[in-house]
């Protein structure tokens, strides 16, 4: 059944890939969805069916539905999509794709220097995980509680339509 | 009648407190009241104490109150306890009596002034400090006492600080103190190393059976402390200038209470003097030298309130040589009867001075024995009793009896004796002078002012005790009267005799070298006043003028290799050390900027090489 | 579902990802694709978490992905937020363009 697995890490991958290359927004966020589909379902098959449901449900479902809103809102489209492919060119790819590279020569290597296990996989049900969340890492779930309230407050805060505004300094400048 | 002695400081710092924090809020009557009734309290107080310590005298000789423990750190302790006995008895009547009489000419005096209720207030808090000086039983609540003096005397002599000349007296005066109040805080230290305490008493009982050798260090330093507060040689220079102040506090600090609070120190701490006679000598020469000195100064001074300064410094001088040769209350005799003329001078002048449009040449003014009648029959009353004419002013009792024992007191010298009687003469000769300049010859200036009712009080009163104070202590040829010296003596060691001339010869040596000198003056300066002028101009005068140039000299000595070194170590050589690593973290700070371009993607690159050599030392290593 | 699959394998998958995001960072110059490709990389690192946590058969594996998951979505709206107020003031959504945060060199 291990086929299902090289299926899935091959999809991730290719769509990862287009993501990463396309042009236009919208086109980028569908091929994300796929990648991150693809990952639950490696997520489901690694026995952790409740953070799978997860990856789908945020990772696919809110995150990408917030950045599809974004889009709407700025009205991405066509230009956007013309100006990418002015600036995507080789010099561009090069240095970065280099280095990316070398990043990921380095991790294979050490994922390869370590003892090659096989995982015999047991299914670590939602429930185990509810007990260790708000037993051990209580104080993370407050933590994580606090994180969000804060990203709600910014977000509300940093999002609202103003005018204009230059920074006091700028302005100064600006005159 | 012991509760009674806390009121003594606690009734002028009430009036401080006042005046300090509410004085914006009372019209000018009720601060003279505040003012003047605080001390005027305690001079009641001060009297009723006086009369039930005579009349029914404690059996050691003192009264001690102790109100509470001031601080304790393992077996140092101190505690707020006044002690009275005869000694503190004399000068707390004199700083409550001439204090309360130089308050209530004040009120006349500063009537116009601007900062009226500040004046009182520094007055009052002058008075509380000195008391507590006089009355503190331990040297650190008398250091208490020092310092507050010391303070007063500094916002007062800067009173008037809009002039900046007030402010840099006012700030020498502080300073050159200072050097004096080091020399006592060391000399306080090193008692208590000696004796683990610093109660006085204590340290008198065990000082007696106490050999070491460092108590002669110990007392030239408490001996310092008084140079620098009595304005003696080398420190005297302060207070020539001090008389920047208003003239009631040139009156009452600078010449009547608090510069005797060295003669105070020394008769308290006499247990210690004694037994260091080179110490003795120390404080000896000290004196005898400062009061040729400061007595030659004063012949050569055209500011009447200098000449008076300069008498003060001369007079301080003939108390530290009777301190010196061990004729410890004819020291604190001279000390009462100074008190007295010397504020009936300093007080007279004020008057003078104002008015005559803020005049203080002398040779200015003239002509005023008419104009100022009662300013003139108490001045020269004054300038008698400082002159010592014999037999009738109180100055000549007090003084003869130092000049006397000069001579034949345990440490006495004919060369001291020799130096005293000279001493004597220029005084009767820089008096009659500054007497005959003053109120004699022609008119120079009208009266911009006739002085009232409350400024003649106090100089009357005065003028009657600088005549008659003298009468309660005479020699034992003639009169033999010992009211004080049996009195003071409780308190103090009594005078040793080494040798017992006759009396009399001397005594008549010391009225006819005072009548000499008052007609030599008499005949000096009575004549043509620009013939006096030319007498003047001499070299010499000139040397006297300037104070024997000890302002120049310390001015070469210190002042200049200070200014001098400051100029070198303008840039802070020190300092160097360090800006060499500032301008190494700036200068790496300024590389590592170029690498700030503001490129969001940069900044990712460098994430990402980060991660990449962070991971390449785990492949590494 | 799989019994048995060789860890290396998940690891792998994950490294390659986290390479194409770290890319995908940087080769793009929209702020919008930079955030797409900052959550691939958050992404990736959850799913080595997973592994390492089916490595093991505990469920801590699991409960970092909660945490990052929280902190993605926190982090995307907040970027969000941002992305439109620069949109917004600057006209543009070039990073190149945005040269403040250099500061004033002096």
């Amino acid at each position: 059944m291990d086929v299902f697995f090289y299926i899935a890490a091959a999809v991730a991958i290719i769509s990862t890939v287009l993501v990463i290359t396309r042009k236009h927004p919208v086109h980028a966020l569908l091929y994300l969805i796929v990648s991150f589909l693809a990952v639950a379902i490696i997520f489901y098959q690694l026995g952790a069916p409740f953070v799978a449901a997860l990856e789908i449900v945020l990772y696919a479902g809110a995150i990408v539905v917030l950045f599809i809103f974004v889009v709407m809102m700025l009205n991405l489209g066509k230009e956007t999509s013309l100006q990418e492919k002015t600036w995507l060119n080789l010099s561009t790819w090069l240095l970065p794709g280099i280095l990316a590279s070398i990043l990921l020569i380095e991790l294979v290597y050490l994922i390869n220097t370590q003892p090659n296990s096989t995982i015999t996989i047991a299914e670590v049900d939602p429930k185990a995980v509810a007990l260790s969340l708000f037993g051990p890492y209580l104080i993370g779930v407050e933590l994580a509680a606090m994180l969000l309230m804060a990203g709600v407050i910014g977000a509300a805060h940093i999002g609202q339509r103003k005018k204009k505004y230059w920074h006091r300094f700028l302005q100064e400048d600006e005159q | 009648m012991e509760n009674l002695i806390w009121l003594l400081p606690a009734l002028p710092l009430f009036g401080f407190l006042l005046l300090a924090f509410l004085g914006s809020k009372f019209n000018r009557e009720a601060i003279a009241f505040i003012g003047i009734g605080s001390v005027s309290l305690a001079t009641i107080v001060s009297l009723y104490l006086a009369i039930n310590f005579i009349s029914s005298p404690p059996e050691n000789g003192f009264i001690s109150q102790t109100l509470w423990q001031w601080m304790q750190v393992n077996n140092f302790k101190v505690t707020i306890t006044f002690h009275y006995d005869a000694l503190s008895l004399v000068f707390v009547f004199v700083i409550t009596f001439v204090g309360a009489l130089i308050h209530l000419y004040s009120t006349e005096f500063m009537a116009h002034d601007e900062y009226y209720s500040r004046f009182f207030a520094y007055l009052n808090l002058f008075v509380c400090s000195m008391l507590i000086l006089v009355l503190a039983d331990n040297l650190v609540l008398l250091y208490l006492g020092w310092e507050g003096v010391g303070l007063c005397s500094y916002l007062l002599i800067g009173f008037w600080y809009k002039n900046i000349k007030n402010g840099i007296a006012a700030q020498k005066a502080f300073i050159i103190t200072r050097i004096g109040d080091t020399s006592l805080a060391i000399g306080m230290f090193l008692l208590f190393k000696e004796f683990g305490t610093l109660t006085i008493s204590e340290i008198s009982q065990q000082a007696v059976s106490h050999s070491s050798s460092s108590i002669t260090l110990i007392a030239l330093l408490l001996f310092g402390g008084a140079v620098g507060k009595s304005a003696q040689l080398p420190l005297q220079t302060w207070l020539p200038d001090a008389m920047a102040g208003p003239s009631p506090v040139s009156a009452l600090i600078h010449a009547a209470t608090m510069v005797t609070a060295g003669v105070y120190l020394l008769a308290r701490m006499h247990t210690i003097f004694e037994l260091s006679p080179a110490a003795m000598h120390v404080v000896a020469a000290v004196g005898a030298a400062t009061l040729l000195i400061a007595a030659t100064s004063a012949l050569a001074q055209k500011d009447i309130k200098r000449v008076l300064a300069y008498s003060t410094i001369s007079q301080l001088g003939y108390m530290f040589l009777a301190l010196g040769v061990g004729a410890w209350w004819a020291a604190i005799f001279h000390f009462m009867i100074h008190a007295f003329f010397k504020a009936l001078l300093f007080l007279g002048a004020g008057t003078i001075i104002e008015a005559q449009h803020h005049e203080h040449n002398m040779f200015n003014m003239g002509g005023l024995k008419d104009k100022l009648p009662t300013v003139f029959k108490t001045f020269v009353i004054g300038s008698a009793a400082l002159a010592a004419l014999p037999l009738i002013s109180a100055g000549f009792y007090s003084k003869d009896a130092i000049i006397w024992y000069s001579l034949t007191a345990q440490n006495g010298s004919p060369l001291l004796w020799l130096v005293a009687i000279i001493g004597s003469f220029i005084t009767a000769l820089y008096t009659t002078r500054m007497v005959v300049l003053t109120f004699y010859g022609t008119s120079k200036t009208s009266l911009s002012y006739q002085p009232g009712v409350r400024m003649h009080i106090p100089l009357i009163i005065l003028a009657f005790l600088s005549v008659f104070a003298g009468f309660i202590e005479l020699p034992h040829n003639f009169g033999h009267v010992t009211l004080f010296s049996g009195f003071v003596g409780k308190a103090l060691p009594t005078t040793l005799l080494k040798i017992e001339p006759s009396e009399s010869l001397f005594q008549l040596i010391a009225a006819i070298v005072c009548l000499v000198g008052i007609l030599l003056g008499w005949k000096l300066y009575s004549s043509n006043r620009e013939k006096v002028i030319d007498l003047e101009s001499g070299g010499l005068f000139k040397f006297f003028f300037n104070g024997w140039y000890f302002d120049n000299l310390y001015k070469v000595l210190f002042q200049q290799p200070y200014f001098f070194l400051a100029r070198i170590n303008k840039n802070d050589i020190v300092d160097k050390s360090n800006d060499v690593i500032v301008g190494i973290s700036s200068w790496l700070s300024n590389q590592l900027a170029t690498s700030q371009t503001g490129s969001m993607r940069w900044y990712v690159m460098g994430i990402i090489a980060g991660a990449i050599m962070i991971l390449t030392l785990q492949l590494v290593l | 579902m799989i019994s048995n699959l060789s860890s290396d394998y998940v690891f792998l998958l994950a490294a390659i990802l986290f390479a194409l995001g770290a890319m995908g960072v940087v080769i793009r110059r929209n702020i919008l694709f930079m955030l797409i490709a900052v959550e691939i990389m958050l992404n990736s690192a959850g799913l080595a978490f997973i592994a390492a946590g089916a490595k093991w058969a505990q469920a801590d594996g699991q409960i970092m992905f909660l945490f990052i998951l929280s902190m993605a979505a926190a982090e995307v709206s907040v970027g969000l937020a941002l992305i439109m107020q620069i949109f917004h003031q600057h006209k543009t959504l070039d990073v190149d363009e945005l040269e403040q945060l250099r500061g004033d060199r002096k």
